[in-house]
């Protein structure tokens, strides 16, 4: 039986957190007060022990020589694998993809070991870093369409014990020439959608909410619509590519 | 008397300006850009050669670029004239054309130079001193990561041994750029934005830091310098001892924090550290920055916060709730073109007043509003943004482009 609370833990803020990531902790905690759920955000800054009954984990985006230290001290903790043993759910987005990977590159393209709870390889790109708007087909039920924002020079190729978070429409995402973007394997979710991909993506913090506390009352997102809006005509009239 | 120009720069030079005035007076910008690219489409090596005979101070880092550059030029204008590209136009072509005005010639120049461009500024015009005053998030679209730019500057003053460096001690980034120098002046700014250096720049290790402030690498031996100059609140302590006090008409830790880099840069090219505070007290608002202005009967007060560590400094200088405030937001290639640091920004502290979210990208940032649990509208345009704000006095903040334009038309309405 769980604890009526929530409780968010935000890993690593000042390692993982280069693009606002902390946001998506924000998010996550409003949507479930706004519905009457109590929730707790516990932020865990490096060094700290990372506690292993926390219901939701967050990784963010971060600086290669940050990403390596943050990789190094969870994979020294294990905390975060006796968590996802119990079913916790873990949404990483941009070095977080990378870090809960078999591997990923260090800034000299030697592999660095990641935590191994996702099924992706990230190797160091070949080409340009892939930095813009980001969108994709969901290729999870229910959700609509993906949009964010990416800035990445890794490639990340999914294994067969994950299932792509969605299919290209804008943009790079894993990069690895299959159209893919993100990954998903049971309560895992992460995306190269960084910073408050959980802002403009409601019904994606829905669902990794409803995998902790079961079915959700609809809140009004009025306002995220309209952004929402912009952004899907923002990027299919190509005005992205100019100014 | 400077060396002569060679008759291909000088030409250049003409021609250049020439542009840059015709294209302000069809109402294009400041024409600098323009004007600066004839510059250098006629003469490559104009940047050296108008730099020949002068003494050249740089100002670069994320924050404060402008205001720094403004005080340092009215310190050491008190001694003659100065030249200095006061408007912000920090890139190679706001450079020349800054230098070429007057036909060239040995008055000193302070530039402000664009962090991406400060290793070619360096290497071309062989400045005398180079203020380095802050590295944190910013323009990550642009950059891929900021500390790219300390280990370009690293290298960059490693191979300048001639040209001296003002380094802020409390930024680690700062440090270890300013690491190969071969002089380097150390001042204490007492700077609090710390998320960008909390992994050592130079081995990846953790960074300490206590409660006074000091900070070291627990794996290599990166740690603060002592400084030679620091701010202690208002009064900047010198190496000997003495204690100046800070009498500035600009508001804020930052602009303190600024004012001691620019003595301490000031002391390197000569001029007495109380002679050039005291010139800087003149300054009242750069390029807008604190200005107010009147809309109808609205006076509205001005505030540039480009990035998460200029919104911590802005938060402080906004007046409090309940008056109510406006906040643009842009996200054009020099704000860059990405805003998700909106959440880095600490929000939650304008609880309790009503915030108008107006720019390009208005939307974004009633979202993050919205989850800050901040009162708000998203209002179209700056003038409307200012009536809907429904008071006589109010606070305008705003980031870069957004920030001329609501000068812009604010002016005119």
């Amino acid at each position: 039986m769980r604890d009526s609370r929530v409780s968010i833990a935000l890993l690593y803020p000042e390692l993982l957190g280069t693009y606002g990531d902390g946001g998506n902790a924000a998010v996550l905690a409003c949507r479930l007060r706004w519905r009457g759920i109590d929730a707790d955000v516990v932020t865990l800054g490096a060094g700290a022990t990372v506690p292993t009954s926390c219901d939701i984990y967050l990784m963010g985006g971060g600086e290669d020589g940050p990403q390596a230290l943050a990789a190094r001290e969870l994979g020294e903790s294990g905390a975060l694998d006796t968590a996802v043993d119990a079913g916790a759910v873990v949404f990483g987005t941009c070095a977080g993809i990378q870090v809960l990977g078999h591997e990923f590159a260090n800034p000299d393209g030697t592999p660095h070991p990641g935590l191994g709870l996702l099924d992706v390889r990230t190797v160091r790109g070949t080409g340009k870093r892939a930095v813009g708007e980001l969108l994709s087909e969901p290729l999870i039920d229910g959700l609509p369409t993906l949009t964010g924002y990416e800035n990445h020079g890794a490639v990340t190729h999914p294994g067969s014990g994950v299932k792509p978070l969605g299919s290209v429409v804008q943009g790079v995402g894993n990069g690895g020439g299959d159209g893919t973007e993100g990954a998903v394997s049971g309560r895992i979710l992460a995306t190269y959608m960084h910073g408050p991909a959980l802002a403009r993506n409601p019904a994606l913090a829905d669902l990794l909410l409803s995998w902790v506390v079961g079915d959700l009352a609809p809140i009004d997102d009025a306002e995220v619509d309209d952004l929402r809006a912009e952004r899907l005509r923002f990027v299919r009239r190509g005005r992205w590519r100019r100014r | 008397m400077p060396p002569a120009l060679p008759l291909r720069t000088r030409v250049a030079s003409g021609a250049g300006l020439a542009v840059a005035g015709l294209s302000r007076r069809l109402g294009a910008g400041e024409g600098s850009v323009i004007g600066g690219r004839v510059l250098l489409a006629m003469d490559r090596g104009a940047l050296s050669r108008l730099a020949r005979g002068r003494t050249i101070a740089l100002v670069s880092g994320t924050n404060g670029k402008t205001t720094t550059t403004s005080m340092l030029a009215a310190a050491l204008g008190a001694r003659g004239r100065v030249v200095t590209n006061s408007t912000g136009a920090n890139l190679m072509t706001g450079l020349v054309t800054t230098l070429a005005v007057g036909g060239g010639g040995d008055a000193p120049a302070v530039l402000e130079v664009d962090e991406g461009l400060l290793p070619k500024a360096v290497a071309g015009l062989r400045p005398s001193v180079v203020l380095l005053l802050n590295l944190s998030r910013d323009q990550l679209d642009r950059i891929g990561e900021v500390r790219i730019h300390a280990q370009r500057w690293r290298a960059a003053l490693e191979g300048a041994p001639s040209t001296s460096v003002v380094a802020n001690v409390d930024d680690p980034l700062i440090v270890w750029a300013a690491g190969l120098a071969r002089q380097v002046t150390w001042v204490g700014t007492g700077q609090r934005w710390r998320l960008d250096a909390y992994s050592c720049p130079n081995c990846g290790e953790q960074i300490d830091w206590d409660d006074s402030g000091h900070w070291a690498c627990t794996n290599c031996s990166l740690a603060r310098p002592a400084p030679h100059v620091a701010l202690d609140g208002d009064d900047v302590v010198l190496a000997d001892g003495r204690r100046v006090q800070l009498q500035l008409q600009l508001p804020g830790w930052a602009n303190r924090a600024n004012a001691v880099m620019a003595a301490a840069a000031a002391e390197a090219v000569g001029v007495d550290v109380a002679d050039a505070l005291a010139a800087m007290g003149a300054v009242a608002h750069v390029a807008g920055r604190y200005q107010v202005v009147s809309v109808g009967d609205v006076r509205v007060r001005l505030l540039l916060a480009k990035n998460p560590a200029g919104w911590a400094e802005a938060l402080d200088l906004i007046r409090p709730a309940p008056m109510p405030l406006v906040v643009g937001i842009n996200a054009r290639i020099p704000d860059g073109r990405d805003p998700s640091w909106l959440w880095d920004v600490p929000f939650e502290r304008l609880r309790g007043r009503l915030v108008i979210a107006t720019g390009d990208r208005g939307r974004d940032l009633a979202v993050r509003l919205r989850y800050a649990e901040v009162e708000h509208r998203f209002v179209e345009g700056y003038v409307a943004s200012v009536r809907a704000a429904g008071t006589s006095d109010l606070d305008l903040a705003a980031n870069y482009t957004s920030f001329q334009d609501a000068r812009r038309e604010l002016a005119r309405a």
